[in-house]
């Protein structure tokens, strides 16, 4: 008997529900105390075609879903074509005989098939086709002996808004396949889920989720999206927010709009964001730019999709970073994070926001489909330590003390540097009032970063331009101004990488190990980081010490940190999911070192341990 | 408050061309800011690119010049966060109605508190004179050099369908007038467009202060007039031969802001931000 280590899928026509039955039973599995992980495949339609869900199960945290199943619930023919060869031995497929006709499909030996009547249990008992789903789960719950009242709390919630008849006609769902599967199968099933009593209860949420409630807590009060394929729900959970968090969100017309407006509600004070894929992308980067020249702060998530154009619309890839890394004309500071997991997605995200107020630029938060859409148990997020710093945004108060100082350091220094030079000159350092008597917004200071005020703000009045301006935001264009703000911009992002944590190799208990420690490396970001990490401990089982290095920072990037550390490791693996390598690439500009094994993939499918293990073994050691 | 123009000069002079059209536009702006009183602090003025959007850097008010075609979406933002302030726009006909053509679309049906001042010139100034989306079907330029052949886009129906809230039509070459549309456009609680005539001396021969002087007559002139009849606005939108000047078209409408569902008591930016609490939220995904 095998217990609380089990991969679960469902498979049917999209519109059936194959992603709530997902859900449902990653909450079950959650609600009792166990961890489950949920990767959803979908094409890009709206009914019909093949979707599925796989679901791991563990006691243990899982971040990754195995494409070795251990139940298949099947809903359709397609899903057994697809997806029987991916059952283990000793493994279980339910599926409804009435209505699959099972000719011609080669049941490879060891695989228990489970004959449930779903259709006719969900039309009878469950009033509906629709509550087939329902029948499945409870089906499936049955079959590992798992508590089922977890399952009916859930519906009971997820229907709630439904009423009555909707929620009763679900309990009857789950309670008949349950029933059914009790009946007639008892006992003949080698899986089991047993809740476990007594654990702090944990949520059940996506990576949009928790990028989401980072933006939140980072008190983003302005969204402008639009909807793109792997990004929408993040468009979605602000919306549903809007109310209890005052949080302004504006579908806009598009992705030039939505960058756009971010970028206007930054300049006025409120902490702004955007989300997309990278055809939104695409069309967002001149924005990007303006970020960049008028040093508004804003936060971009791209959720990366595989490319090229619409590529697989539904599917994931990192294909976009060397673009994110070059996105829009001309040299200017961006800081961009590379998210691999849940809490990332969370932190970082947080972390983004401060970042782009403290250096007044543009940050990009990049997840992948994969990490923005699966489902994962993880415990709440602890907001305790996070604190909300705005950098040089000014309040009245001090605005006038610095106003104040500068009057008596001109009344000083007879009229001061800046007035006779006019403008284009640098000022004073001690002066912040422009030859208007406004407001020097853009004075040149050592760390790049300039005091910041907002409209409305008596006193703080300054120009914002995309030209190149002077230090009050005023145009010129002459050479020694034009030198003087690009190197004013620049050194921002060398105060950035000092406050960034660098990163560290990590063993596959996460436990930080020193370089040079082990037999191998693996070089990887974002997503690919679960799997990676679970194929380090099945590569550990035969021998061979691997550990991680995973880079979050893109830019700016810690050359030094990751200079030092690759020089002392034995062998390195490249992982991505992209054809070009992309962080290779990345690593051998600012470094040097070539990595020049690799595992690629491009398929838009995420790379399971298992993949990594295998092709680890087959690569040939250079 | 008791303002002059004055309070709105800068030290910078602009650049324009002598006679350009945008000055008169610059003066207008200036006249009715301080006849409004609105402090300068209060007022966010938001640009494109191109000669007519340098404004920002000479109109002493809070500024941001954004780029070609993209004024609208940071103007309507900065509104929505911050609805207190006073938000202007000025760009030229080629960002308003060329390549930011969608955004104007989207925010006329959106009715949201802003003012929009496009000095129509019917070419391309800062690019050196190519035709316009409003240049006249066979005007020459180096971009049409047989002549363009399509129709000239007609801003005041454009507004019309859309479901402007507020239309008006000046002419940079009477200031007092202009100055009483702007006025009027930002008094308005909605959208406002303000279309004007504004010759550029330098490349475009045809539509000068000369041909506009000629043509334009103000529609407040004819008492029977009704701003508020759309289908009398539309019959006046497609005058070519006599060129109307005025407030064609004024309906009161819910503004967007005052719908917003995000939106506090307080404006966005004034919301305390420093621990917000999503304990609550976290505990739904349990």
């Amino acid at each position: 008997m095998q217990i609380n280590d089990l991969t679960w899928m469902i498979g049917g026509e999209a519109g059936f529900g194959i992603q709530s039955a997902g859900n449902f039973f990653a909450m079950a599995a959650s609600r009792g105390g166990l961890y489950a992980f949920g990767n959803p495949e979908y094409p890009s339609l709206i009914r019909g075609g093949h979707n599925s869900d796989c679901v791991r199960v563990s006691d243990k945290y899982v971040a990754i879903h195995k494409e070795r199943l251990d139940l298949l619930l099947a809903m359709n023919r397609e899903t057994l074509e697809l997806h029987l060869k991916e059952v283990v031995s000793g493994g279980g497929v339910i599926y409804d005989a009435e209505n699959i006709k099972m000719e011609g499909l080669n049941v490879p030996k060891g695989i228990k098939l489970f004959n449930v009547p779903l259709k006719k249990l969900a039309m009878e008992v469950g009033k509906g086709d629709i509550t087939r789903n329902t029948v499945g789960v409870g089906a499936s719950l049955g079959l590992v002996d798992y508590d089922i009242e977890i399952f009916y709390e859930i519906l009971r919630e997820a229907f709630a808004r439904k009423g009555e008849k909707v929620i009763n006609d679900n309990l009857a769902a789950a309670k008949a396949g349950y029933d059914f599967v009790r009946a007639n199968y008892m006992g003949r099933f080698d899986y089991a889920m047993k809740k476990i009593e007594g654990r702090p209860p944990k949520m059940v949420l996506t990576g949009n989720d928790a990028i989401s409630l980072g933006a939140i807590k980072a008190g983003c009060k302005f969204v402008a999206e639009y909807p793109m394929t792997p990004s929408s729900s993040i468009l979605h959970i602000m919306a549903s927010h809007a109310k209890d968090f005052n949080i302004i969100v504006k579908h806009t017309e598009d992705e030039i709009a939505a960058m756009n407006m971010a970028i206007g509600a930054g300049w006025a004070g409120a902490r702004a964001m955007t989300a997309t894929s990278g055809g939104g992308y695409s069309l967002m980067v001149e924005a990007l730019g303006m970020a960049g020249m008028c040093e508004i702060p804003v936060v971009c998530v791209e959720v990366q999709r595989p490319g090229p154009s619409t590529g697989l619309p539904t599917r994931t890839e990192q294909g976009d970073l060397q673009f994110i890394l070059h996105s829009s004309q001309g040299e200017f500071p961006r800081i961009v994070i590379a998210v691999g997991d849940y809490n990332e997605c969370f932190y970082k995200t947080f972390e983004a926001f401060n970042l782009a107020e403290k250096y007044q630029l543009p940050v990009i938060v990049v997840s992948d489909k994969h990490l923005s859409e699966s489902i994962q148990t993880v415990e709440p997020f602890d907001t305790k330590g996070l604190k909300i710093d705005r950098g040089k945004l000014l309040s009245q108060e001090q605005l006038e003390h610095l106003l104040a100082k500068s009057r008596e350091f001109l009344e000083a220094h007879e009229g001061g540097t800046m007035v006779q030079k006019g403008f284009g000159g640098q000022s004073a350092q001690e002066n912040y009032i422009s030859p208007d008597g406004n407001f020097l917004r853009y004075k040149v200071t050592d760390d790049g970063v300039s005091p910041r005020t907002i409209p409305g703000m008596p006193g703080g009045i300054h120009r914002a331009s995309t030209d190149e301006h002077d230090e009050s935001g005023d145009l010129t264009e002459t050479e020694e101004n034009r030198n003087m703000m690009m190197e004013k911009r620049a050194r921002k992002l060398n105060a950035v990488l000092k406050e960034l944590p660098p990163p560290a190799l990590i063993d596959y208990e996460r436990k930080q190990v020193k370089p040079g420690a082990s037999d191998v490396t693996f070089v990887t970001w974002g997503s690919p980081k679960e799997a990676v990490l679970e194929a380090m401990r099945m590569l550990e089982a035969e021998g061979v010490k691997a550990d991680l290095l995973q880079i979050v920072y893109m830019i700016p990037f810690h050359a030094k940190e990751v200079t030092e550390i690759l020089g002392k490791c034995k062998r390195l693996v490249g992982v991505e999911q992209n054809g070009e390598a992309q962080l290779c690439a990345l690593i051998r500009e600012k470094t040097g070192f070539l990595i020049q094994e690799k595992i690629l993939k491009y398929s838009g499918r995420q790379l399971t341990a298992h993949e990594i293990f295998d092709k680890f073994k087959a690569l040939k050691t250079i | 408050m008791t303002l002059t123009t004055k309070d709105f000069d800068t030290v910078a002079k602009p650049d324009w061309c002598p006679g350009c059209g945008d000055f008169g536009i610059q003066a207008s702006m200036k006249m009715a800011l301080a006849k409004l009183g609105i402090e300068p602090h209060k007022i966010a003025l938001v640009a494109g690119i191109g000669c007519s959007s340098k404004m920002p850097h000479w109109v002493d008010t809070y500024g941001l010049h954004t780029l070609h075609g993209r004024a609208v979406p940071p103007a309507a933002a900065i509104k929505l966060v911050n609805p207190k302030l006073t938000v202007l726009i000025n760009a030229g006909d080629g960002d308003a109605y060329g390549i930011g053509v969608g955004h104007l679309v989207h925010v006329m049906r959106r009715n949201i508190d802003l003012t929009y001042i496009v000095h129509n010139n019917m070419v391309y100034g800062l690019t050196k004179g190519q035709a316009t989306p409003t240049s006249a079907k066979g005007y020459k330029s180096p971009s049409t050099p047989f002549g363009a052949i399509e129709e000239p886009l007609n801003p005041i129906a454009l507004a019309l369908s859309m479901g402007a809230t507020f239309i008006a039509r000046g002419f940079a070459g009477d200031v007092q007038h202009l100055a009483m549309l702007i006025e009027e456009g930002v008094k308005h609680k909605g959208f406002a467009l303000i279309d004007v005539f504004q010759p550029c001396v330098t490349f475009n021969k045809i539509n000068t202060y000369p041909y506009f002087m000629q043509r334009v007559y103000k529609l407040e002139s004819d008492s029977s007039y009704d701003k508020t009849d759309f289908e009398m606005a539309m019959k006046k939108a497609w005058e070519t031969e006599k060129l109307p000047i005025g407030i064609f078209y004024q309906v009161s409408k819910q503004t967007y802001e005052e719908q917003e569902p995000g939106m506090a008591d307080i404006s966005a930016t004034e919301l305390d931000i420093s621990n917000v609490d999503i304990s609550k939220t976290m505990e739904k995904y349990i």
